[in-house]
Order: C-alpha cells, then structure tokens, then sequence
C-alpha cells in the first residue's frame, strides 16, 4: 500500500486553513520534485490529462513562467489568459472571464489580479482549484512558500529564527504571505519600514520602524521591492530619505547573524532597497528562490491537482 | 360614511405605543375610524401589525442618468415593497439634480408611478462640485425637501458654512455624508486589525469622527450668528452615521441643543466588518461596515433618540459592477426591501429592541427630521400606513427583488415582520398577500 | 480482508531470491555493467538483498538504486487516488548499463510500465530487466519478468502479501481474500 497525501485545503489563496503538517508535507515533495529537475528530462506525467489555467488580471512575466513552467514539467496541458491583452480591456467581468475559461475544460486556476479578493471569489464560482499567484496587497502564498522552502534548505529548520522583512510592508502580498507562512514554521518575524508603510497590526509577528532592532541578530534578512509610486502618493518623502532610513546596506546586514541569508522576492530595484551588489554576494539567495520556486510550484499543482479532478 | 377599505381585527403600533386590535377604515385618503364600519372592501388584518407609512430619508434612486443601476419605476415599487410610503432621493445622479426643473422633472415622472411618494434632495452645489451654492430657494419652490451632496464630501468647509446658513433661512435641511477624504484616502472597508490583515486599504473610524466634529463646529457657528426666527431648526442632517465615536460626537452636540440629527443605516446595525473576510463585495458600503463595538453603540443610539431615525442608503448597483473586485466594485447595496424585516427580526425579535421605538425611527423619526407631522394611527391621520406581518417567515432572495440591483449581503436570512401592504393616502401601492 | 494461505515461507523467500541473484549473473553473463533498482516500496530491499547474494558468491559489489514511480502513475487524474511522492535516487549513470528493475509482485503490469517510463527519463539503458517475487497473472499489458520467484494464479478477489523483514518484520508470502465489495 502507498502511503497518502495529507489531505491539504482544496485551494492555495493564502494560509487561511493550513497548518504546519500540510506545508511540511508540500515541501516533502517539493525536495523530490527538486529531484526531478535535476533528471537529463526535466518532465514528468503526472499531471498528463490536466489543464491548468494561468489567468493573469495583472502582469508578471516571471510569476507567470514559473507557474506555466511548472505545469509543463508535470505534463499538463497550459491555457494562457492575460487580462491586460484581453477582453478585460472590453469591460468583461472577472466572473464572465473565469466562467467562458470555465466552458474550455479547466482543471485548474492560477490567478494573479492587482485587487484583493478576487482568487476567493473565482473560488466561490469556480469549484475548481485555485492558486493565487499573487492578489492585491494581501497574499502571495507561493512565493512565501518559496521563500520558506529556500531559508529551511539553508537554515535547517526555522524553529525560533529570527527573520526581518524588510521594506514596504503595508502594501506587501509578500510580507503578509510570510507574515502568515513563517511562524507556522516556527519563525520569529519582523516586520520593518517606514511608520508610513507599516500596517496597523499583524498577527503573530513584531513590527517596529527601528531597522537595527529588527535586523539585529537576525537569521534571515529579506528586503522588499519599493514601488516609485508611493513617493506620488505622499508615503514617503523622497528616495534618498529611504535609502538613508531602511536600504538593507554590507554594513546593516552587518547587524544581523554572520552569514545570514538575504532574500529579495524580485524584481529588484537595485541601490534602492539593497545596495548595490549586494544580491550577488554569496549570502544572497535570490537566484536560489527563483529555482526553488519551480519545484514548490510543481509540488503545489501536484498536491491541489491529483486525484482532485472533477 | 362609508368607507374604501376596512382592515378588521388589527394590531396597532405607532410612536405613541402597540393598540389594538382595531377594525381600521380608510377612506378619502385618511384614518375614518379605529372601530369599524362600512367599507367597499373589507380584510381580516388579524395578527397583522399596522404601522403608519415608512419614510426613507435617504435612498439612490439613480435617476436620471444610471438607470442601468436602477430607475423611478423599480425604485419606488421597492420602496412600496419595503413598506416605505414616502422616499427622498440622493441627487448624486448624471447629471447631479441641482435645478429646479429637475427636481420637478422627478415628481412629475414619480406620481406617474405612482408607487411610493417621491421627496427629491437637490445638490448643495452647482454639479455637487463643493464651490457655488445651487438655487436653494427655487429648489424648494419645485418641490426639493432637502441639499446635499452625498456621494461626494463637503471638502471646503467655508462651503459649507454658507451652504447651512442659506438653507436654513429657506426652510431646507442639509445632510452631509460626514467622512474626511484624506483621512478616507482610498479605503473599501474599516481600518483595523482585519484590514491589515487582508491587505485591504482601510478607512479609519477617523474619518467619519473627525468630519463630524468639524461639522458640529460649523453648525455651532452658523447656528450662533443666525437669526432667532430662522424658519426650522434642523440645521444639519448627518447621515448614514457608522461609528460609535461619530455618535458619541453628535450625542453630546444635542446635549448642548445644537440643531443637529443623525440617521443610521439597516447594514450598519447588522452587519461588522468580520464579513469582509470573505473578500465578497457585498459587503463593501460607505461607510464601511465598522465594528461589533460600533454596531453595539449605534443600537443604543437608535434606542436613546441620539439616532433620529433610519436611513436605508439604498444604494443599488448593477450585479456585474458589484462583482468586480473590491478595490473597483461601487460602494452601496439594495435594501429598501429588506429594511424593516430586518431590523424587526435582528432588533426586536433577537434583542427585545421596543417595537413602538423600532418602528419610530421609520416613521415619525425621519418626518421630524424633514419637517413633516408625524402619523398617529387615530381617525383623521393620513391614511400613509404599512401593515406588516409579524407571523411569516421568510428567506430574503434578491432574485426576487423589485429593485434593478438583485444581490443582498442578507440573502438567505431568514427574516418575520415582512410588509404586506402599503397604502399611500388611502391608495394600495402595494399589496404582498393573497386578500 | 481475510486470511487466506501462507505462499511462502522466510526460507521459502530466502531461496527464491538466491536463486533470481544466480539468474541475474547467469542471463547477464556476469557483474559487468550491472544495476539493480528496487521499485518503491518492498522492491528497495529486495534489491539490496539480492545484491549482497551476488556479492556473497562473485565477490563484486553491485550499485542499487530507488525508484518512485509515482509521477509516472497512470491513473492520477483518477478521483481520489492521491499518492505521496518517494524518493528516487539511482547511484550511477544507467546509460549504457544493464538495469534490473526489483519489484514484490507484478499484477497488470501498470507498475512496470510506469517505472519503464521513469527510468528511460533517467538515462538510455543498455538493457532492461525486471525482476519479482510474485508472478499472480491478470496483466493488462504486454509486460512480463524475466526473474519470477514464484508463479501464484490468483483471482482478481484475492491480495498477495509479500513481506520483506526490513519493511514488515519478517519474509514471507501470504494470499488474502479482499472484502466484497459493498456495492
């Protein structure tokens, strides 16, 4: 007999309803699907007969690859919506987008919208499973199972580390997401940035504008892209004004454990939120997040997919 | 005499308390007598409740302009539905209602209907655009009972100084949609720890708070340089008030005899921000839904007359609007239909809220805030009444809705104290059961 | 389920696979090139058994291998079926080598066909093998072992038990009757 999966929460939207089994159980196979790519043929069948759907409201390029990679490798056929280009432009729903995709046979949805919420109502008029690839300010749960599959391949385990995010936390999908993922694992978050980028109050992690109290000590130091735009909308005062206060710089990240891990979600805006070089040092593991995320993204299809289809 | 119509064997609740049963007739658009007589029609009321007529002092009716949303027609008839005999609606419409002829244009076209009866606001300001002041006077003149420019804020509040001041001395009530647009920024739902959470931009209790003390501060200097003769005292109308901070503000302001009142809205009494976890924007109003604190308070409000009355903020959008995502979809819901039931069931039957005081705030709250005479239900009243039907209970399904918007953040409760009748002057403007 | 016979004995067991080690190197004419890949679960000991047998009499020590076929399961779109995924791990480059694949039973020969698949995706093999403790018959496939402990003609309704002492404590061979079906 075969041993089963633990039986996860039929959709991926945040960390609403998972639980430190479940992500474990994920990363189990997500190290075997590292096993995988590293094979002469990077592909396998399982997913042969399924179709996943990577519905785009907004664009990201590399988000989508990965996740279309992903589904390639385990065989499923791949549709490719990208509302920018599309009848989204025309005025059409969301709903009447997802149910016309819906009539094509889709097994499965990634989706990715500039507005929170929508991967949880497609949820309610889909029936099918949904991954969100990342939505408004509020989740982007496989990029944050990325970076925790990452810290624990460098760090062991996350039990009682201490992580400092750092950077534009309140319109972060990716701080919330590890906000969410990481202390389910053990971890000690802190959330760092400007008074006027920081939200009221998250649970379960520490927040401070003070970056020395936050990166001091630190296990794991990861840095968040600043969008121009918030200095338009009077957030913050000017960029050398962030710089000064919160760019994750040799000297700061000096603060933090020697030889703590730096991670950066991309794109990256460089000698803005981290100086300069910084990403190539030999502590960075950005390019390691962006191999690991093919393998936690194949996990993920594998676990929400099989034996699931309807 | 003889009389239209005779309900035999029924309940009576007013302002004054619960009566009955009586054997009420109508007839040439009044209460003839409370104990019988002859009738053209008569009907066993036994078990049902009459109240006199609903007055909704805040609806969007969307004409002109957004009759996609919802029109004249099947606004009114929702109102009739929700036992409402009298409406005022918003002017925020394209474009805004800020002429005479327009408003004129609105109760010309609503007596055609002939539904519930039509009581059109008018803009503040020319195209609501918060700087010129609209023609208060002609205004009134064609039939406009109240100014205001909800559906945008009073930014300026030299403006609306000046705008309070000139109203008043014609006799017209201001409301204000009390939120401080900065402090709002761009918020679709309560700050607060779930906001946070859900990566949705909040707007701050604050934002209602702080527009409402500056707004008390502008009426305790209007009112202070204005003449002792001034034709009303309700200088300011405050609507759709959501927070407990809000109505403390505005408690006190009373105490103080500021001429000052405040409506609250059926979903602000029912509903918290926890909804909002299911990211459903349904429940995306403005205000938003607030707090389990706030919505504790606001009852307590409504129970102590610091709330004067209800206000629907009937606000319909079409389904397709309503299912973008909650940055984009509008804020408002439908819910004239579901009003009292609503507040029967949650309020009295749930909490023992007192009926008599419940259905007040339908009735002579928002009539006193408007400068009409309250209805008691006695021979010679107006014969603007609701009979409402305490015993049935029943699902709210929107798709059953007369109103254009059909979705409800209710749908599925299961609600008593439904109308079955509205009757407006004597006239049937609507009838729900098999008589 | 209920229990039906005992097959095969611990010795029983112990000899079959002396004799699969023996027909390994005879029908390979030698070690050379060899690779033996116990299939997930039983297969993996079975494998280094059979290993440490050839070691004992040619005195060469042949690479064993693990293999998950999961991934390359036919039947994953089935409602239901929701396998955890195993390690695969093979010690060399199996390009050009001659690969015994190690299984407990073969049955339809789904099982053989999934790990045929898993393993072309790992390298080109000179050569193929597969070999078993339990031939029971029914195959949907045009699949066969080359090794067979044991020939054992079983109805669809019956279950074979092959039991490796590293995985169930002891060796051994057990037929069981499955529970009707609750239609």
């Amino acid at each position: 007999m075969t041993a089963e999966l633990v039986a996860l929460p039929k959709h991926l939207l945040d960390f609403q309803g998972w639980n430190r089994k479940h992500v474990e159980d994920l990363f189990e196979t997500a190290r075997l699907m590292q096993e995988v790519l590293s094979r002469p043929v990077k592909k396998v069948p399982a997913l042969t007969g399924f179709t996943v759907a990577t519905v785009f409201f907004e664009n990201s390029t590399r988000t989508r690859l990965s996740f279309e990679l992903a589904a390639r490798r385990m065989s499923a056929d791949v549709l490719s919506f990208s509302g920018a280009t599309s009848s989204m432009a025309k005025g059409e729903s969301y709903k009447d987008t997802l149910l016309t995709l819906d009539a094509m046979g889709i097994d499965a949805y990634v989706i990715r919208v500039d507005a929170a919420g929508v991967p949880h109502q497609a949820a309610r008029w889909l029936g099918k499973p949904i991954i969100n690839a990342g939505d408004g300010w509020r989740a982007h749960p496989t990029q944050a199972l990325l970076d925790a599959f990452s810290l624990l391949e460098r760090l062991g385990s996350l039990e009682g580390k201490k992580i400092a995010i750092v950077g534009d936390i309140l319109h972060s999908r990716v701080a919330r997401s590890n906000a969410e993922l990481l202390p389910m694992l053990g971890a000690e978050v802190w959330l760092c940035g400007p008074a006027t980028l920081l939200p009221g109050g998250l649970p379960k992690v520490t927040m401070t504008t003070d970056l020395r109290e936050a990166l001091q000590d630190a296990d794991a130091v990861m840095a968040l892209r600043l969008q121009k735009e918030r200095m338009d909308k009077g957030l913050l005062p000017s960029e050398p004004e962030y710089i000064a206060g919160y760019q994750i710089t040799r000297e700061r990240l000096g603060w933090a454990k020697p030889g703590a891990p730096l991670l950066h979600p991309g794109p990256m805006n460089r000698d803005l939120e981290l100086e300069g070089t910084l990403a190539d040092a030999a502590q960075s593991l950005v390019e390691r997040q962006v191999a690991n995320g093919q393998a936690v993204r194949m996990a993920v299809l594998y676990h929400l997919l099989v034996g699931r289809k309807t | 005499m003889k009389g239209e119509l005779l309900l035999k064997n029924i309940r009576l609740v007013d302002a004054s308390g619960e009566r009955g049963p009586a054997d009420v007739l109508v007839g040439e658009g009044r209460i003839l007598a409370l104990d019988g007589g002859d009738a053209e029609r008569t009907l066993d009321a036994s078990g049902l409740i009459l109240s006199p007529g609903f007055f909704d002092p805040h609806a969007h009716l969307r004409e002109p302009g957004q009759e996609v949303k919802e029109d004249l027609q099947t606004g009114l008839t929702a109102a009739a539905r929700g036992g409402y005999t009298d409406v005022v609606s918003m002017p925020n419409t394209t474009p805004p209602v800020d002429t005479p002829e327009a408003v004129a244009a609105l109760i010309k076209k609503s007596r055609q209907i002939g539904q519930a009866r039509l009581h059109p606001a008018a803009a503040l300001t020319q195209g609501q655009e918060g700087q010129r002041l609209t023609e208060a006077r002609l205004l009134k003149e064609a039939g406009a009972i109240m100014l205001t420019d909800d559906g945008k804020t009073n930014e300026d509040a030299g403006v609306l100084a000046l705008g309070l001041s000139y109203a008043a001395s014609w006799g017209l009530v201001v409301s204000v949609h009390a939120e401080d647009a900065g402090l709002r920024r761009g918020g679709v739902m309560n700050e607060g720890p779930l906001s946070y959470r859900l990566g949705l931009p909040g707007n701050p209790a604050a934002a209602e708070a702080a527009r409402i003390a500056r707004d008390l501060e502008i009426v305790r200097y209007v009112w202070g340089r204005q003449r002792p003769d001034a034709k009303r005292p309700t200088l300011l109308h405050v609507q759709h008030l959501s927070t407990a901070r809000g109505l403390e503000l505005i408690r006190q302001a009373k105490a103080e005899g500021l001429p000052v009142t405040t409506e609250v809205g059926p979903h602000h009494l029912t509903l918290t921000d926890e909804r909002l976890e299911s990211l459903d924007p349904v429940y995306k109003v403005a205000p938003p839904l607030r707090t389990q604190t706030d919505l504790e308070a606001l009852i307590q409000g409504l129970l102590d007359g610091s709330i004067d009355c209800i206000g629907t903020d009937h606000a319909p959008h079409t389904r397709a609007e309503k299912e973008q995502d909650l940055i984009r979809a509008p804020f408002g819901i439908p819910n004239l239909e579901v009003a009292f039931p609503l507040l029967y069931t949650e309020l009295y039957l749930k909490r023992g809220f007192p009926l008599a005081t419940l259905v007040e705030r339908f009735t002579d709250g928002p009539r006193r805030v408007l400068g009409f005479r309250p209805i008691r239900l006695e021979a010679g009243a107006e014969a603007s009444l609701t009979l409402l039907d305490p015993r049935s209970e029943r699902a709210v399904d929107p798709a059953r809705f007369a109103s254009k918007a059909r979705f409800s953040p209710w749908a599925g409760w299961r609600l008593s104290g439904w109308p079955v009748m509205t009757l407006v002057e004597g006239r049937v403007a609507w009838l729900g059961m098999g008589a | 389920m209920t229990f039906k016979a005992q097959i095969m004995s611990p010795d029983d067991v112990r000899r079959a696979l002396t004799r699969i080690a023996h027909e390994i190197v005879e029908k390979n004419k030698g070690t050379e090139g060899l690779i033996l890949v116990g299939i997930h679960t039983r297969g993996i000991p079975m494998a280094h058994r059979i290993a440490e047998m050839i070691k004992a009499f040619e005195g060469v020590e042949i690479p064993v291998g693990m293999l998950d076929i999961t991934l390359y399961r036919d039947d994953l779109s089935e409602i239901g079926i929701q396998p955890k995924v195993r390690q695969t791990r093979i010690p060399y480059d199996i390009a050009g080598r001659s690969v015994v694949l190690v299984d407990d039973v073969i049955y339809t020969g789904r099982t053989a066909r999934a790990a045929l698949d898993a393993l072309v995706d790992l390298g080109r093999p000179q050569r193929i093998y597969l070999a078993v403790m339990v031939d029971r018959g029914h195959r949907e496939l045009p699949i066969r072992a080359d090794f067979v402990g044991k020939n054992l003609p079983t109805s669809k309704g019956e279950l074979v038990k092959v039991k490796i002492a590293e995985t169930d404590g002891e060796d051994g061979v057990e037929l069981w009757e499955r529970q009707a079906n609750p239609r």
